[in-house]
């Protein structure tokens, strides 16, 4: 159960939202300037709203009325951001790691959910990129390896913005089922934003749609 | 060359490395503060850095003179403990310091404000402490304009003269670096010496350039 309550001013923009959302994929839909990336950013820790509460089952990582407002590092929310955001003067295999490392020293956070390495980058069809520099990949690589570095750090949900944004079709057949092994080996809850429906309904089991900072939906996707 | 033109420059290149040296710490810390932080006193901050830059060399010297010598009051309590600073080479060193420092700082600063703060925010979200996230991610990507700074500020350095002949005077074989042997060899008649330090002075002075803009075009295609 993630709850998002909160109420957030952004460039004049007001995003707002009252929600309890359940599912191991909930499904963030709308247009674009919907405030779908601002969701994100307000959980991961990025944005601050100006009243509300975020919590990931019973841990809050935001609440005004109580005064919490964890960082960003000690939130242990995975951001994969829609460009990936790759370190550029790393490896892939660095980039990788990154989390990694930040995620035992950060105040004794267990590292529950962290699989080794290795499964990893199986699962996410990259193996083969290790030492190479994250210049010399194509956009889907790219997202991979922000999943990959996302994963290493023991996340107990995990954002991804439009991953297949930047991605063609051929190649996105090749992806979702590497988001679905994630989902379904991991056991870490995700939030996926896209604005296709049918993105949404293939992967997610919960959806929330937003329209102009307001959600205009949320409920579970009828499995059928 | 001479001797004394070899121990002039073997002097000037040593000093500036010291002051450059010192002054890296200082600068890139001012440089990250100005360009990511905002606290009170800042404009302060940032005038009294670059003050150097358009103030009289000399007015500065004079300035490091009155602050350092015997009565003033660093150099009294320095004086106490039985160090001299002034018409040493620590004071040569302190002056190339203050006005190669601005240089440093500015480069620097522009360097980490081309740092995208989304990839620091990247880095805080899987785990990483705020001085994790300065040595692994702002220093390296702002490292050229960092060394660029560094470079600018040495070769400022080897060319100071104003503050430099204020604070330490010229020395032979204590204090006179090649900028100020230009000036007093000049004086003196001494035309042939003078030369052979002015070539010297041009070869450092193209090397640093070039260098320099090297490194600064880098930077603008990496990031």
């Amino acid at each position: 159960m993630i709850t998002l309550q909160f109420e957030l001013v952004q460039d004049g923009f007001t995003l707002r939202i009252d929600e309890r959302v359940d599912g191991r994929v909930v499904a963030i839909v709308g247009p674009s300037g919907s405030g779908k990336t601002t969701v994100l950013e307000a959980i991961a820790g990025l944005r601050t709203p100006r009243a509300g509460r975020i919590a990931i089952g019973d841990r809050t990582l935001f609440s005004s009325a109580d005064g919490i407002d964890l960082p960003a590092r000690d939130r242990r929310v995975g951001y994969v951001p829609q460009d990936a955001l790759l370190f550029p003067h790393m490896s892939v295999r660095r980039n990788i790691l990154y989390g990694f490392h930040g995620a035992v020293g950060a105040g004794g956070a267990a590292p529950g959910n962290r699989p080794p390495v290795e499964t990893v980058l199986a699962m996410l069809e990259i193996e083969a990129l290790g030492d190479r520099p994250v210049t010399a990949l194509s956009g889907g690589e790219r997202q991979r390896v922000a999943v990959a570095r996302a994963i290493m750090s023991g996340p107990l949900l995990l954002l991804l913005d439009e991953p297949l944004a930047a991605v063609d079709v051929p190649l996105r057949r090749r992806i979702v089922p590497s988001l679905e092994r994630v989902r379904d080996e991991l056991q870490v809850p995700m939030i996926y934003v896209t604005h296709d429906r049918g993105e949404a309904a293939a992967i997610a089991d919960w959806t929330l749609a937003l329209d102009a900072g307001r959600v205009v939906a949320s409920g579970e996707i009828d499995s059928q | 060359m001479t001797g004394a033109a070899w121990q002039i420059t073997a002097f000037t290149l040593a000093v500036a490395l010291v002051a450059t040296l010192l002054m890296l710490p200082i600068g890139v810390w001012l440089a990250w503060l100005l360009a990511r932080r905002r606290f009170p006193g800042r404009a302060l901050v940032e005038t009294l850095v670059s003050l150097p830059l358009v103030m009289p060399p000399v007015a500065t010297g004079l300035i490091l003179l009155k602050i350092l010598g015997r009565r003033g009051p660093i150099g009294s309590l320095l004086a106490r403990s039985g160090i001299d600073i002034v018409f040493t080479w620590k004071a040569v060193v302190i002056a190339m310091m203050v006005m190669g420092l601005p240089l440093l700082v500015r480069t620097a600063r522009t360097g980490f404000e081309q740092v995208s703060r989304r990839y620091e925010d990247i880095a805080e979200t899987l785990g990483a402490t705020p001085s994790r996230v300065f040595f692994t991610i702002s220093l390296p990507l702002a490292f050229r304009s960092i060394v660029a700074g560094a470079l600018l500020a040495f070769s400022r350095a080897i060319g100071e003269f104003g503050a430099t002949i204020m604070v330490a005077g010229a020395i032979p074989g204590r204090t006179r670096t090649l900028a100020v042997a230009i000036f007093t060899m000049t004086e003196a008649g001494d035309d042939h010496e003078a030369m052979v330090l002015l070539a010297i002075a041009v070869a450092i002075g193209f090397a640093a350039v070039i260098f320099t803009n090297r490194l600064i075009r880098h930077d603008h295609a990496a990031i």
